[in-house]
C-alpha cells in the first residue's frame, strides 16, 4: 500500500489546494483549519497535541464489545414472558385470501397466538418515505388489515410461541388459500405504462437544448443500452425487533438507521403519540438503506399487544428477502455525442425502473449525469413502472451505483472511438461549475484523483487501442471509471453536550451507528469542538429519547452530527459565560468572544486568558453543565454551492479464455470527499463499498421469477456475494481537502465506494477481451 | 422444523436396528439434512447419528483404498495416499463448499446430498416433482442456470451437486451398503438413477440401508488425473460445470482415458463414449475436441443454461490437454 503523507504545512493554505493527497494509512493529526467553525483559528490552542482528534485513526469504540460478543443487538434483548414470532408469507403476487386455516397451528405446542387480518388490531397505514417529513416506512401498504395480497412474500399470518422453534414449526401448519388476480410481475409489461417519475421533490426529467438532434449531428457518438437487476439487502444482521408494551409505552429494541423517525412512523400506525414509543438501536449490524420501517415491526408490536406478551421477532434470511425491500431493476440508455476533440455535445441518460403503487421511491440513476460532465445538450429522464412486488427502497448509493456503471462505460466506449485516453476524455469534460445548476463547486479535485490514481495504479494511457495482453489462459486488461455521490444533509440534527466535573463530556444524539463508527467519529468531532481529550468523551446514541431526529442515510449523518455539535457548543459557551466568576479576566466577555480548548474556556482575543472547564463546572449548581443545539438551517447545498463527492477507480481484470471466469486482482481508488475525519473508518468504508460493488458487478442479483413475482434465491447459498477469495488487494486513498461549506469539512464517505468499480471492471474486461459487458451481473457465459 | 428425537448409533448393526421405518433418517454431519429439515423438505421424526461409525481410511490387500462412510471430507482430501494416488478426488473435495463444511461433512452424506435446485427448496411457493411427485416442475421455464443438460427429463432437470462424487465416478469407486438383509456393493456409476418420471427416486439405496464405506480400486500406474471446477465466484459455490479427467499415455498414444462431468446431470456424468473415442489416438487437441463433442452430443438446454454444453466441452478439452501436457 502506498502512503502519501500529507504535508501539514500546506493544509494552512488554500483549502482547495490540489497538490496534496493523502494515502490509505496516512496518519496525521491536523488542525481544524479550513473548517467553517469561525472562532477556531491558528491562534487557538485547539489544534495541538492530544486535542487534535480529527483525522486521527481512532479504532472503533464498539469494536471490542462486538469482538467479545458483548454488544447487544435487537434480537438479544429478552423480557420475562417473552414469546417468539414467526411469519407466514404469501405465495402469490396479487389476489385475495379466501381461507386461512390456523386451528392446527393454534393447537401446536407452545403456541400463544396466531394473528391474521381477521384478528389483527386496526392500524393506520404506515407513512412511507417522502409522504411526510417523518415517513420512514418502505411503503404505505396496510399491514395485515384485510384479505388483499399485494406481493409475493407478503406476511399473511403471525405466530407467537414460547420458543422460536415452536413458532417456526407452527407457521408451517397454517394453510392459506387464495383467489389470484392478474398481477404485473413482468418488467416489459410494466414498462409499457411507465411514466416520467416524480421523486424526492422533483420530476426526474432534465432537458437542456436538443440532445437528440445534437447526438445525430455529433462527429462521434455512442448509443448504448444496459440492464441491471434487482438486488436484495443482505446486512450481516437480519432485521429483528424485540417489543414490549409497558406502562403505556411501546418499548422497541430495533436495528433502525433512524430511531426517531422509526418511532414516529410506528406511533402513527398505532395512533399513539411518538412520546409513547421508546425505540432504541444501540448496535445495528449493517443498514445500507434497508434498516427502516418494514412490516415486521408493526406485526411484532400488534401481536404483542394482542397477546399481551413481550415479543421477539427476528426475521430469517428468507424473511428479509420477502419483506424488506432493496434496489429496483433498471434498463438504461446512455448516448453520448462529442466533437472530435472529445468535448461532449450531447448527453442522454434515460431509462426505466420499477416501483410499487404504494411508495414514491424511484431509483434515481441519472444523478451523476447531472453533475459530472459538461455537455452542450442534455436529456435526462427516468420513467418508473409499477409492479406487484415487494416495495423497492434505498440501497447503498441509490441511483449512483448503477447510474455510474452505465455512464462510465459509455464514456469508455466514446474514448475508444475518439482514440483519446479515457482519463483525458474525462478531464476535457470536467465542468468549471455544476453543469446543470451553474453553481460553483464548494470543493472539487477530481482531476487530482485521476492523476493520483493513475500514478498509483500504473495506468498506461491509451488512444483507442486495447492494452490487454495474455498470460496463459488468462486475458488481462485494465480499466478505469469515475465515482460519484452527492452531498446531502437532512434536517433534524440535534445534540446535547454535558460537561462533567472530571473534565469529560457526554454527547447525546439520536444518531444511528450501523457499524460504520458513528460513535467514534462523533467523539472525535466533539473532542475537536470542545477541546476535551477524545478519551474523556462519552457518546450515547441510537435512542429516540435523545435529542435529534437523525437518519444514517445518504452518507450525511456525520455532517449532520457535526452541525448539531457546533450549534450545541454555541449554547454551551453561553452557559459557561454565566458561570465565569467576577474575579476572572474572562468576566464580562460575550460568548462570541470565547472558545474552549485544552480543557479550558479562553478568550479568543487573548488565548492566555483561560479558566479550566472543571473549575467552571464546579461552580454550577448541579455539578454538570449541559447544552443542547439543533443542526440549524441547511444552507450549504440548498443555496449557492454545488457539493458532490467524486473519485477515480482503476481495476485490473483477468478473464479466463477457456471458461470466461472473471477475476479482479487489483483495484485502486482515490476519492475526493472533503476532509477525512478518521482514516481507519474511511478506509473500511471505501473498501466495503468497493467489495459490495464488486459483488454487484460480477454476481449479485435477485432471481425475481416473472411468472409469479417470487424471489427464488432468498438465501446466502444462492444469492451470491463475494467471498474472501473474490476480493483482491484494494488500494484506497483520498485528496483530504476540507470542504469549506460542509460542517466538519467532510462530505460523507459511506456510499461512494459503490459507484465506479462496476464500470471500471466492465471497461477492463473490454480491454482484456474486446467484449463489452453492459448487463449486470457480468458472468462467465457473457464472455465465453 | 418438526419435533424429533436424536440418538447416536454405536455400530452399523445398532444403526440398522434403530432405523425403524419411514420417519427415521441417518444423520451425517447434517450440513445438508438439517438444512432440508429447516426448509420442511425432509421431515424425519427420528435422527440416528452415524458419524462415529466407519471412521477410517484403510489400504486394501489388492492395493485399493477403503474409506469409511463417516470419514470427514477434509480427512479424505488430506490423506497422503489419496493425494498421491487419487489426486482428482482430493482436488474435487477441496473445490467444494467451505473449509468449515468440509471439516464436518461425511463421505456418506456427501454422496447422498440433494440437489440445490431453488424450486426444490421453496416448499411454500413452488412446484417440484422431486418433492411432490406429479406436481410439476417450476424450474422448467424459471431460473435454471444451475440445471442439467444431460440425463434430465421433462419432469426434472435438477443436477446432483456433489464435487466429490464426480471424482469417485472417475475412479470407478464402489459404494458398500448394509441393511438388515445383508451387505451389497454398488458401483458409483450405477448408484444414482436418472429422474425419468420419478425424480423423487435418486439412487439405488433402499430405505433404511446404510452406506458403510467407499472402495477405490487400486491405482493404475502412469495414470494422471485432475479435477477442474467452473463456478460463478472464486469459492463457496456449486459447479456450473466441473470435469474430472484422467489419461494414461504410452508411446505417444492414449491407452486409457477417463472423463466424468459434474454440474450437468442428475449424477456424475461418466462420458464413456467420449473416453472410447480417445483411447488408441494420440493426445492431440483435435482428438480431445472430438471426444468433448461426443460427450455433449445429447445435451438439451434451457434458456438459463444454454452456455453449458460449450462450457463443458471447453473444460474437457482444457483438462485433457493439461494432462497430456503433463505427461509429455
Ligand atoms: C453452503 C454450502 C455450500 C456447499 N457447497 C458445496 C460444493 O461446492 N460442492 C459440494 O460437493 N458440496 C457442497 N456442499 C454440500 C456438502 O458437501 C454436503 O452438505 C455434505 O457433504 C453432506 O455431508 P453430511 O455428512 O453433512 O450429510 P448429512 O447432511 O448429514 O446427510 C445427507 C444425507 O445423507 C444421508 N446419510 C448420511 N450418512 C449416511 C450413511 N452413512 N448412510 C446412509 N445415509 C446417510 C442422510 O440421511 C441425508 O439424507 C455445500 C453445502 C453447503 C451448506
Ligand atoms: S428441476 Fe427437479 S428438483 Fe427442480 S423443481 Fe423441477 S422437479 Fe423439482
Amino acid at each position: 500500500m502506498t502512503n502519501i503523507k500529507p504535508n501539514p504545512s500546506s493544509r494552512k493554505s488554500d483549502p482547495n489546494r490540489r497538490q496534496v493527497l493523502a494515502g490509505s494509512a496516512a496518519v496525521v493529526a491536523v488542525s481544524a483549519l479550513g473548517l467553517p467553525v469561525g472562532a477556531q483559528t491558528t491562534t487557538t490552542p485547539a489544534a495541538s497535541g492530544a486535542f487534535a482528534s480529527l483525522g486521527v485513526p481512532h479504532i472503533r469504540r464498539d469494536g471490542a464489545e462486538k469482538a467479545r460478543g458483548g454488544a447487544k443487538f435487537a434480537a438479544e434483548y429478552s423480557y420475562p414472558g417473552m414469546v417468539y414470532g414467526a411469519l407466514v408469507y404469501s405465495t402469490i403476487a396479487r389476489g385475495t385470501i379466501t381461507s386461512l386455516e390456523a386451528a392446527e397451528a393454534e393447537a401446536a405446542p407452545g403456541v400463544v397466538l396466531v394473528m391474521t387480518h381477521e384478528n389483527a388490531p386496526r392500524l393506520e397505514r404506515p407513512e412511507p418515505f417522502y409522504s411526510s417529513p417523518t415517513g420512514m416506512a418502505g411503503s404505505s401498504t396496510p399491514v395485515m388489515q384485510d384479505a388483499e395480497v399485494l406481493w409475493n412474500g407478503q406476511p399473511v399470518a403471525v405466530v407467537l410461541a414460547s420458543t422460536q422453534e415452536e413458532a417456526d414449526h407452527a407457521a408451517t401448519l397454517i394453510n392459506v388459500a387464495y383467489e389470484e388476480s392478474d398481477a404485473v410481475t413482468s418488467f416489459d409489461v410494466a414498462a409499457e405504462s411507465a411514466q416520467t417519475s416524480f421523486y424526492a421533490g422533483r420530476n426526474l426529467l432534465i432537458e437542456e437544448g436538443d440532445a437528440e438532434a445534437a447526438l445525430a449531428d455529433a462527429e462521434v457518438s455512442v448509443d448504448l443500452s444496459f440492464n441491471t437487476p434487482a438486488h436484495n439487502h443482505n446486512q450481516i444482521e437480519p432485521h429483528a425487533v424485540t417489543v414490549l408494551w409497558q406502562d403505556g409505552i411501546l418499548r422497541m429494541h430495533d436495528c433502525s438507521q433512524g430511531v426517531d423517525l422509526s418511532a414516529i412512523t410506528i406511533a402513527k400506525v398505532f395512533g399513539i403519540s411518538p412520546a409513547e414509543v421508546h425505540l432504541s438501536a444501540e448496535y445495528v449490524g449493517g443498514g445500507f438503506g434497508g434498516k427502516t420501517v418494514w412490516q415486521y415491526h408493526i406485526l411484532a408490536a400488534a401481536a404483542s399487544q394482542l397477546a399481551d406478551r413481550p415479543v421477539r421477532m427476528a426475521l430469517t434470511r428468507e424473511g428479509v428477502f420477502r419483506i424488506c425491500g432493496a434496489r429496483a431493476p433498471t434498463r438504461q440508455r446512455v448516448a453520448l455525442g462529442s466533437n472530435r476533440e472529445g468535448r461532449l455535445t450531447s448527453l442522454i441518460h434515460t431509462g426505466t425502473t420499477m416501483k410499487i403503487e404504494n411508495n414514491s421511491m424511484t431509483e434515481p440513476f441519472f444523478e451523476q449525469s447531472e453533475h459530472m460532465y459538461r455537455a452542450d445538450n442534455m436529456h435526462l429522464e427516468i420513467r418508473a413502472g409499477t409492479m406487484d412486488m415487494l416495495a423497492n427502497t434505498f440501497m447503498r448509493a441509490p441511483g449512483a451505483a448503477t447510474g455510474t456503471f452505465t455512464l462510465e462505460v459509455a464514456l469508455d466506449e466514446l474514448a475508444e472511438r475518439l482514440a483519446i485516453d479515457p482519463i483525458e476524455l474525462r478531464v476535457r469534460n470536467e465542468p468549471d461549475v455544476n453543469p446543470t445548476t451553474g453553481r460553483k463547486h464548494s470543493q472539487r479535485a477530481l482531476i487530482d484523483a485521476y492523476r493520483e490514481g493513475a500514478r498509483r495504479f500504473g495506468w498506461v494511457p491509451r488512444s483507442g487501442e486495447r492494452q490487454g495482453y495474455r498470460e496463459g489462459e488468462w486475458q488481462v486488461g485494465t480499466g478505469m471509471a469515475a465515482a460519484y455521490y452527492p452531498y446531502k444533509r437532512f434536517p433534524g440534527g440535534a445534540a446535547r453536550i454535558t460537561l462533567n466535573g472530571e473534565g469529560g463530556a457526554l454527547i447525546e444524539t439520536a444518531a444511528a451507528d450501523m457499524g460504520m463508527g458513528t460513535t467514534t467519529a462523533t467523539a472525535a468531532v466533539a473532542s475537536e469542538r470542545l477541546g476535551i481529550p477524545y478519551e474523556a468523551i462519552e457518546v450515547r446514541h441510537g435512542d429516540n429519547t435523545l435529542p435529534g431526529a437523525l437518519i444514517a442515510a445518504a452518507s450525511q449523518q456525520t455532517a449532520a452530527i457535526g452541525a448539531s455539535l457546533t450549534a450545541a457548543h454555541e449554547v454551551l459557551l453561553a452557559e459557561l459565560v454565566s458561570l465565569v466568576p467576577a474575579t476572572s479576566p474572562l468576566h464580562g466577555l460575550p460568548a462570541a468572544e470565547l472558545g474552549t480548548a485544552e480543557g479550558a474556556l479562553y478568550s479568543l482575543a487573548d488565548p492566555q486568558q483561560r479558566i479550566p472547564l472543571v473549575d467552571l463546572v464546579a461552580l454550577s449548581e448541579s455539578g454538570t453543565v449541559s447544552a443542547e443545539g439543533q443542526g440549524g438551517p441547511i444552507s450549504e447545498w440548498t443555496q449557492d454551492w454545488s457539493m458532490h463527492s467524486t473519485g477515480a477507480v482503476f481495476t485490473e481484470v483477468r478473464v479466463n479464455s477457456v471458461t470466461g471466469e472473471i477475476r479482479v486482482p487489483r483495484i485502486t481508488a482515490i476519492y475526493d470527499c472533503g476532509k477525512i475525519l478518521n482514516s481507519k473508518l474511511a478506509e473500511s468504508q471505501f473498501r466495503g463499498g468497493i467489495i459490495m460493488a464488486l459483488g454487484m458487478t460480477l454476481m449479485e442479483g435477485a432471481s425475481f421469477d416473472e411468472r409469479n413475482g417470487r424471489v427464488m434465491n432468498p438465501s446466502f447459498g444462492s444469492y451470491y456475494m463475494p467471498t474472501h477469495l473474490d476480493v483482491p488487494h484494494i488500494d484506497v486513498g483520498w485528496t483530504d481537502i476540507p470542504d469549506p461549506q460542509a460542517p466538519t469539512g467532510a462530505r460523507g464517505i459511506g456510499e461512494i465506494g459503490m459507484s465506479g468499480p462496476a464500470a471500471a471492471i466492465s471497461n477492463a474486461i473490454y480491454d482484456a477481451t474486446g467484449k463489452r459487458a453492459r448487463d449486470l451481473p457480468i458472468r462467465l457465459d457473457a464472455l465465453m | 422444523m418438526n419435533p424429533l428425537t436424536y440418538e447416536k448409533a454405536t455400530s452399523s448393526t445398532d444403526a440398522l436396528e434403530r432405523h425403524d421405518g419411514d420417519t427415521a433418517k441417518f444423520l451425517g454431519a447434517g450440513t445438508n439434512l438439517v438444512d432440508l429439515m429447516r426448509e420442511g423438505i425432509a421431515t424425519p421424526t427420528r435422527l440416528i447419528d452415524v458419524t462415529s461409525l466407519a471412521q477410517s481410511i484403510e489400504e486394501q490387500s489388492d492395493g485399493g483404498l477403503r474409506i469409511g462412510a463417516g470419514v470427514s471430507n477434509t480427512a479424505v482430501a488430506e490423506d497422503a495416499t489419496v493425494r498421491a494416488q487419487y489426486p482428482a478426488l482430493s482436488r474435487a473435495i477441496l473445490a467444494g463448499a467451505s473449509a468449515q463444511i468440509r471439516n464436518m461433512a461425511t463421505v456418506g452424506g456427501n454422496i447422498l446430498q440433494r440437489t440445490r435446485c431453488s424450486y426444490f427448496y421453496d416448499v411454500a411457493g413452488s412446484r417440484c416433482n422431486k418433492r411432490t411427485p406429479g406436481e410439476g416442475c417450476d424450474a422448467i421455464g424459471g431460473f435454471n442456470r444451475a440445471h442439467g443438460i444431460l440425463g434430465v427429463s421433462d419432469s426434472c432437470i435438477a443436477t446432483h451437486p456433489s464435487d466429490m462424487s464426480v471424482a469417485l465416478s472417475l475412479y470407478d469407486a464402489v459404494i458398500n451398503v448394509e441393511s438388515e438383509q445383508g451387505t451389497r456393493s454398488i458401483s458409483i456409476n450405477d448408484f444414482y438413477v436418472l429422474p425419468g418420471d420419478t425424480p423423487d427416486i435418486e439412487n439405488q439405496l433402499n430405505p433404511g440401508e446404510l452406506i458403510v464405506s467407499v472402495d477405490l480400486p487400486a491405482p493404475s500406474a502412469n495414470r494422471r488425473a485432475t479435477y477442474r471446477k467452473v463456478r460463478d465466484r472464486a469459492s463457496y459455490a456449486f459447479a456450473l460445470v466441473s470435469v474430472a479427467g484422467s489419461l494414461i499415455i504410452e508411446d505417444g498414444l492414449v491407452v486409457d482415458a477417463g472423463i466424468s462431468i459434474g454440474g450437468v446431470a442428475p449424477k456424475p456424468w461418466r462420458a464413456t463414449e467420449a473416453e472410447a473415442a480417445i483411447v488408441g489416438s494420440p493426445p492431440t487437441e483435435e482428438v480431445f475436441r472430438n471426444a468433448a463433442q461426443i460427450a455433449l452430443a445429447d445435451a438439451t438446454t434451457q434458456p438459463g443454461n444454454v452456455f453449458k454444453p460449450e462450457l463443458a466441452q471447453r473444460v474437457i478439452v482444457a483438462v485433457l490437454q493439461d494432462l497430456a501436457g503433463d505427461a509429455q
